[in-house]
């Protein structure tokens, strides 16, 4: 009952911020889209960090590590830290200083206006809405299934129940997310990650220090886990595929692509507030996943033997075995901080409808600047209830969204090279960009369909990848969780794919007029 | 020259990253910590103090000359 009772205290405290950021705000779209575009270092620096913490950096991270071992910060966490900051630094500026410039709140006003194409923002709206909408409901789902997992007891004849169910979790977060998106808008999103960040931050660490002090030092169960030949293996990367974390690496260059990433990096008050989150934010990634990664290891020594859908939340039995009911209810809300990042997500589909389809369209000079500001109120309900119902009727259905998530990533990384084509080549063109928007597109049908039908060949874990089409030997094969390409993830491809596509298609059209050229080349035009 | 540069240097760490030396290896440096997980996060550091590089080398000239122009529309 503690657990769920420090729970509601800090969903109470979210929604006071999201309420104090409305009395802070003015009722202008770049007001309430961006937060004026006035974000301090500090704020910028965690609510960015935030903002890419997902549910998986912390439950997802350490129970896959349960199962696959350390490998898994090298996989997802050591290359976001260096090709994250890397994309923020030479695209995230950029965005923000167009975004300054000319007024852009979104990437599609810049891509619309850079490649003079108004389709081509229409296509790239679509698509990124599309692979938005798994992600705001899995954090609806996230909620209901952690307030009731926190929320459990056991009654006097054993039997365990929960004081809040699924449902009723599902609509508290939906309600609370909805609240402080509702009336704090960016800035009210902004001051939470924050918060959820420093929250994290701090009591992820006291959790980390007395689970050691707990076990007496990790050193015994690190012994323990290497002497088992059945666990050694998590101390090292032999159960996982060189080529897959090869490819791996590019999954990161969907960060700056993820619409609620670069709405975010147009909110810095000054341009030298990128500077610190560049040099930090590898810094802040290892101090979340190194323990997150170390503990799912540790928790292979202290609940062995638990099956794919149990070891999910092998932190949570941690802290439950070796922290007191206050640490692990704090730890809960950090928890359910990071379940409810669909916030960012919120607001950068409700940011993307009110301008590049309602604005776009002439809704705000028609109706003004305040109906679009409420038009995108209206948005986040709408969205949200929406999530919230699709969250009830699938409940046992999870592992659909969390697939699409996966593909969602490597579609967002695949759209990265029209992105730096369109900051970096000159001679870059709406058609090349168009193709590479197609391909991604196609690809990402083609993968989910192939992975759907393959899900009868998948072998087990530790068994070899399985032809797919046995005739094109090795072209496709499918392990355990995945499709891959010559055994290399599908995003690998697709990255490349749009890559070249962009290059050659552009070439072979005619570039944007001279007039564009010199409002986004002007120094190098002039010269 | 500043490109073959910035291209050498995004190799260099991608290389870097892929540290298949210690795939197998399961020692423990300080008797806790797995080797493999200890260098990648020797390696977030050194993305760090990469970054550090980039900011104090790199950093667009055209960003800062923007800073004092143009509001937003």
């Amino acid at each position: 009952m503690i657990p769920a009772l420090v729970v509601f205290a800090y969903l109470s405290v979210v929604v006071y911020i999201g309420i104090f950021a409305f009395r802070k705000g003015r009722d202008s779209g770049e007001d309430y889209f961006l937060a004026g575009r006035q974000l301090g270092p500090f704020v910028f620096l965690l609510s960015l960090f935030g903002t890419n913490m997902t549910a998986f950096a912390i439950l997802g991270s350490s129970g896959l590590s349960y199962r696959a071992g350390i490998g898994v910060y090298g996989l997802m966490a050591s290359s976001s830290g260096f090709v994250i900051p890397l994309t923020i630094f030479f695209i995230g500026t950029r965005l923000w200083r167009l975004g300054k410039k000319y007024g852009h709140m979104t990437q599609v006003q810049y891509l619309r206006d850079r490649w003079e194409c108004s389709f081509i923002g229409t296509l790239i709206f679509a698509l990124t809405a599309a692979m938005l909408v798994p992600y705001i409901i899995i954090g609806v789902m996230g909620g209901g299934t952690t307030l009731e997992a926190i929320s459990q007891y056991q009654d006097a004849d054993g039997a365990v129940s929960s004081w809040v169910s699924y449902e009723a979790g599902g609509a508290i977060v939906a309600v609370v997310v909805m609240s402080y998106v509702f009336f704090g808008g960016m800035r009210g999103t902004a001051w939470v990650n924050t918060f959820q960040t420093l929250l994290f931050l701090c009591f992820g660490t006291v959790a980390f220090v007395l689970i050691s002090r707990s076990l007496g030092g990790f050193d015994q169960a690190m012994e323990r886990l290497a002497s088992n030949p059945k666990t050694a293996t998590l101390l090292s990367r032999e159960r996982l595929a060189k080529e897959e974390f090869f490819s791996y690496m590019f999954i990161p260059l969907s960060s700056i692509m993820f619409p609620h990433i670069a709405i975010m990096c147009m909110t810095a008050e000054k341009v030298n507030h990128f500077k610190k989150t560049v040099v930090l934010y590898p810094l802040c990634i290892a101090a979340i996943w190194i323990p997150s990664v170390y503990l799912g290891v540790v928790a292979a020594d202290q609940f062995p033997g638990l099956g794919k859908g149990e070891s999910d939340d092998v932190i949570l039995r941690m802290l439950n075995a070796h922290t007191d009911l206050w640490v692990s209810g704090i730890l809960g809300a950090g928890i359910m901080a990071c379940v409810m990042a669909s916030d960012s997500q919120i607001l950068a589909l409700c940011t993307m409808f009110t301008e590049d389809i309602f604005a776009f369209y002439g809704g705000k000079e028609r109706f003004g600047e305040k109906a679009q500001v409420w038009t995108g109120r209206a948005f986040v309900v709408l969205v949200t209830l929406t999530a919230y119902l699709i969250a009830l009727q699938l409940k046992d259905k999870a592992g659909i969204f969390e697939l699409a998530i996966r593909f969602a990533f490597s579609g967002f990384a695949a759209l990265a090279p029209v992105m730096i084509a369109a900051m970096f080549w000159r001679r870059s063109t709406k058609w090349g960009a168009l193709a590479a928007v197609l391909w991604v597109a196609g690809t990402l049908v083609a993968t989910y369909v192939i992975h759907g039908q393959s899900e009868a060949l998948a072998p087990k874990p530790g068994q070899p990848p399985v032809p797919i089409y046995p005739e094109w030997g090795r072209f496709l094969l499918r392990t355990p969780v995945n499709v891959t390409v010559f055994g290399f993830l599908p995003v690998m491809p697709m990255c490349l794919g749009s890559a070249v596509l962009v290059f050659v298609v552009s070439l072979l059209t005619p570039p944007p007029s001279a007039a564009t050229l010199e409002k986004y080349f002007p120094s190098k035009t002039k010269a | 020259m500043k490109m073959l540069g910035f291209v050498l240097f995004v190799a260099a760490m991608v290389a870097l990253h892929h540290d298949f030396w210690f795939w197998t290896d399961k020692r423990l440096v300080l008797g806790f910590l797995p080797i493999g997980l200890a260098y990648h996060l020797g390696y977030s550091v050194l993305a760090s103090l990469a970054m550090l590089g980039l900011v104090r080398l790199a950093w667009p000239k055209d960003l800062d000359e923007d800073r004092s122009g143009g509001g937003a529309a």
